[in-house]
């Protein structure tokens, strides 16, 4: 397997930050101790073993775990087509780790949304502004502790927004009858 | 064939003339010519692109001139979901409209939100901009959008325009003495 030959060379590479490869399924994990080196690691893996494109780089919220935020950088080779993961922990104090952008460009947008989302910041960013909520929004929605209905802002001449809960919508389905009767649509209470 | 009493025409008596009220006339001219802005935002876009086709044809009712300018547009389509962070661009545009203005709010998610309760959709776009007609359905049928075109122009066929501008003139006018 060239992938995991590749996530050991970069576990010889940085010793005993670099945890021993998980293989699951055929694909490979790493996980690396110290978020601050993250720079070095990726900048190796691209220049050194030819990891030349970042596929996605996506965040997790371990909520009521310390550290709470889980940043996973997925790295391809687009010659030999071998993937490997590489996952680093960041605790909710800190909220901040460097940047890649050095390293793969593409990562611009994944890191904005990765600040808009849950709140993580990118030390080195050269533009880190909000990329699907508006600036000046006031909280993180993929917080596991942020409601999926919202909560009320008031932000004159930016935007407001008001809770939406999911009970007693406009639109609501009637569970367990026939398919015309679950059809969304407007009901009364008593129906 | 319009058979309103201000058109009351008979040739035998009048020979070429049509008498009117400007304000009838110019009611009459500002129905059959409705410009929409499409507002298209998620998938009514695809029925109000359906509308402006062939098969459904919007320019039967002098509406087939969409603008993508919102300054040459009377009657802005808000077809589909508005989020929060396109509510103040809708805003804008339809700031930007010039008055008279009249709005349609284009199947359930302009209307109330539709299925989307969440954080990032505003619930219902009456919430930033004042709508006329509300069409219902996800998405609405095209006849629809015909339907309430039609309500629109019947709408505005009743709303005198110079009386009323005489009146707006006389309230803002500047005091000489």
């Amino acid at each position: 397997m060239a992938a995991l030959e590749s996530a050991k060379k970069i576990q010889a590479k940085f010793g005993a930050l670099i945890s021993e490869p998980v293989v699951f399924r055929d694909e490979v994990s790493l996980t690396l101790a110290d978020p601050e080196q993250i720079l070095a690691v990726c900048q190796h893996a691209k220049l050194q073993l030819g990891f030349d494109y970042l596929v996605d780089l996506s965040s997790v919220d371990n909520y009521g775990e310390d550290p709470r935020w889980t940043l996973v950088y997925h790295l391809r080779s687009s010659k030999t087509g071998e993937e490997v993961r590489i996952k680093t922990s960041v605790s909710e104090e800190k909220s901040e780790l460097p940047s890649v952008l050095g390293v793969w460009r593409t990562v611009n947008w994944h890191e904005r949304e990765v600040y808009d989302m849950m709140g993580i910041r990118f030390a080195g960013h050269p533009d880190l502004r909000r990329i699907l909520m508006w600036d000046g929004y006031p909280y993180f929605p993929l917080r596991k502790d942020f409601p999926l209905a919202g909560k009320p802002t008031d932000l004159p001449g930016v935007a407001f927004t008001q809770p939406a809960p999911l009970e007693g919508g406009p639109f609501v389905t009637a569970p367990g009858r026939d398919a015309i009767n679950r059809e969304p649509r407007m009901r009364t209470p008593e129906e | 064939m319009q058979t309103k009493s201000e058109f009351g025409y008979d040739s035998k008596i009048e020979g070429d003339v049509v008498l009117t009220t400007v304000d009838a006339a110019l009611s009459w001219f500002r129905a059959n010519s409705v410009w929409p802005m499409p507002m298209g935002l998620a998938c009514c876009a695809i029925e109000l692109m359906a509308v402006g086709a062939s098969r459904f044809d919007i320019s039967r009712f002098g509406s087939e001139v969409m603008r993508f300018s919102p300054r040459q547009a009377d009657c802005m389509i808000v077809a589909g979901t508005v989020t929060y962070k396109m509510a103040g661009v809708l805003k804008r545009v339809y700031d930007q409209m010039p008055e008279p203005k009249y709005v349609i709010a284009m199947g359930a998610c302009a209307s109330t939100g539709g299925m989307y309760r969440s954080y990032a959709v505003l619930q219902g776009v009456d919430k930033i901009v004042p709508v006329d007609i509300y069409i219902s359905g996800c998405p609405p049928r095209p006849e629809a959008v015909l339907d309430a075109l039609i309500k629109i122009q019947s709408k505005i066929s009743k709303q005198p325009v110079i009386s009323k501008m005489n009146l707006v003139n006389r309230l803002t006018a500047p005091v000489t003495s």
